[in-house]
């Protein structure tokens, strides 16, 4: 048997860019910590999957790199996370603003109670990132097609974004956060609320999109963090255990733990 | 390696000792296959050399069912790290110790040939080298049930033994081939025989090489071929 070095489709080949870095993050909630010192870096060309079991602190992670989790009165966050080298959590930092370069995409679909069109358009209308109706259209049908959606929306966009299926509302979902034409997308479990087409839909949108988008991806199914990433994180009690390529998490990890949760011999 | 805690689903560590169980069959069959081949060689015994053949069928069909166990556990439970890594060395192994099977089928076919031509001195080499390779075998499914990346790499060391075994009975056949046209047909089946457990020696060596990187997840490198006979002139 000679040693060979296999390279799989999708894998991450040539230079990777930093689009963030995360130093040293803390979070508390009241007095529990939820997150121990973690320090990462997202690349703008990857797609970065963090796994681990409920409670591992991956969400609790991901909510601190678009500051989703100012939202969250008890939560306090320590340590540094940077977009692009600025720190986000300095005084000054717009957070709207950094919600727009740092959009998210969450479990469950959650649609406006508005227009396909309408939730679409509803960001870059209060980014004012149209000057008229026409720009509008196009940013409309550019998301839409990016979001893989266009086909099925066009002759429908002010039918109500509620009466679309799940994997479609969540598309939808995906379609209204790259129309502020964000720098990075966050996304919390997309999945698990769709049927298996809709979720090879999203994967195979994901695929897509990687590139245009440093992409950050927290699923508990690990096959997906297997097929739509080329790096992952692997939380457990609050500390990130193993940080690496893909393949290598899932063929030959190094820390015992990760090999025990991703094997299926956890707790 | 060896200290693998059990799985949350019991069912799925019930399926891996399955397949290592058979692999661990499929072994010690082969085992059983070249020692009653070698022994029927040196018996001149046909009737024990046909047994031989007719077992053979035993070891195909274990392959058969490691092959079916490994698909069915890669499609159901979509194995990772070390049980993928696991399952893929036990399906690679299975099809390697097929394949020893038939080599040692191919020594007792030719065995029973070797009762109708007068004996021939060099054979006596010819036990003492299938001792080592039923040892290889032994040793290298004693690493892959032991998780033992280290026995495993014991076996590979041990191929120069087969191979030099080899060489020396190589040149000693030119020899008796040229001293008397009659010892041809006996020396090329003995020939082969040698040559059948030179590579069930090479075919234990990649056994041990598949257990050291189900073991440790890297590939095993660092064994160079001592059998010369390709450039003999």
């Amino acid at each position: 048997m000679d040693a060979q070095t296999v390279t799989p489709t999708g894998s991450n080949t040539g230079t990777v860019t930093t689009k963030m870095t995360a130093r040293d993050v803390s979070v508390f909630y009241g007095p529990k910590q939820a997150l121990k010192s973690v320090s990462i870096d997202v690349s703008q060309e990857n797609v970065t999957a963090f796994i681990g079991p409920s409670g591992c602190g991956k969400s609790t992670f991901l909510r601190c790199l678009n500051r989703m989790n100012d939202t969250v009165a008890s939560a306090r966050v320590e340590g540094e996370i940077k977009l692009d080298g600025t720190d986000i959590y300095k005084g000054d930092m717009d957070v709207v603003q950094l919600r727009a370069r740092v959009g998210m995409v969450f479990q469950k679909p959650n649609p406006f109670p508005k227009s396909i069109y309408d939730n679409v358009a509803y960001g870059p209308s209060i980014h004012g990132l149209a000057r008229n109706k026409a720009e509008m259209d196009g940013i409309v049908e550019g998301s839409l097609r990016r979001a893989g959606l266009w086909d099925e929306a066009k002759d429908r966009l002010h039918d109500s974004g509620t009466a679309m299926s799940g994997g479609q509302q969540q598309r939808l979902c995906i379609a209204r956060a790259i129309a502020v034409d964000p720098e990075v997308i966050l996304m919390d479990e997309p999945c698990s609320a769709l049927d298996p087409i809709a979720t090879a839909k999203i994967e195979e949108l994901i695929d897509e999109l990687r590139g245009r988008y440093a992409i950050v991806i927290v699923t508990h199914n690990m096959q997906q963090a297997a097929r739509v990433s080329q790096k992952t994180a692997f939380f457990h009690l609050g500390t990130m255990v193993e940080y690496g390529d893909t393949k290598t998490i899932f063929t030959n990890p190094t820390e015992p733990r990760t090999k025990d949760y991703i094997t299926g011999r956890y707790g | 390696m060896a200290d693998q805690t059990a799985h949350t689903v019991k069912s799925f560590d019930d399926d891996i000792n399955q397949l290592r169980s058979l692999v661990s069959q499929m072994g010690g069959l082969c085992e059983a296959q070249i020692g009653d081949a070698v022994d029927a060689l040196m018996d001149r015994d046909p009737e024990a050399a046909m047994a031989v053949v007719d077992t053979d069928t035993r070891i195909d069909a274990l392959e058969a069912d490691a092959e079916r166990l490994a698909v069915t556990m890669i499609a159901l439970r979509a194995p990772m790290a070390s049980d993928l890594r696991e399952i893929i060395s036990a399906l690679k192994i299975s099809a390697v110790l097929e394949r020893i099977g038939d080599y040692a089928k191919n020594i007792a076919k030719r065995a029973s040939t070797l009762t109708a031509t007068a004996p021939i001195e060099p054979v006596v080499i010819i036990p003492q080298m299938s001792r080592v390779v039923v040892e290889m075998i032994r040793d290298a499914l004693d690493a892959f049930v032991d998780r033992d990346a280290e026995k495993a790499v014991a076996v590979c060391q041990r191929d120069a033994t087969v191979d030099d075994f080899y060489n020396s009975l190589f040149r000693s056949l030119l020899t008796f081939m040229m001293e008397n046209p009659h010892h041809i047909t006996p020396s090329a089946h003995l020939l082969f025989i040698a040559k059948n457990l030179e590579r069930i020696g090479d075919h234990a060596t990649n056994v041990a090489e598949m257990v050291y990187f189900s073991a440790t997840g890297e590939h095993f490198a660092g064994r160079t071929k001592t059998d010369d006979t390709a450039y003999a002139v």
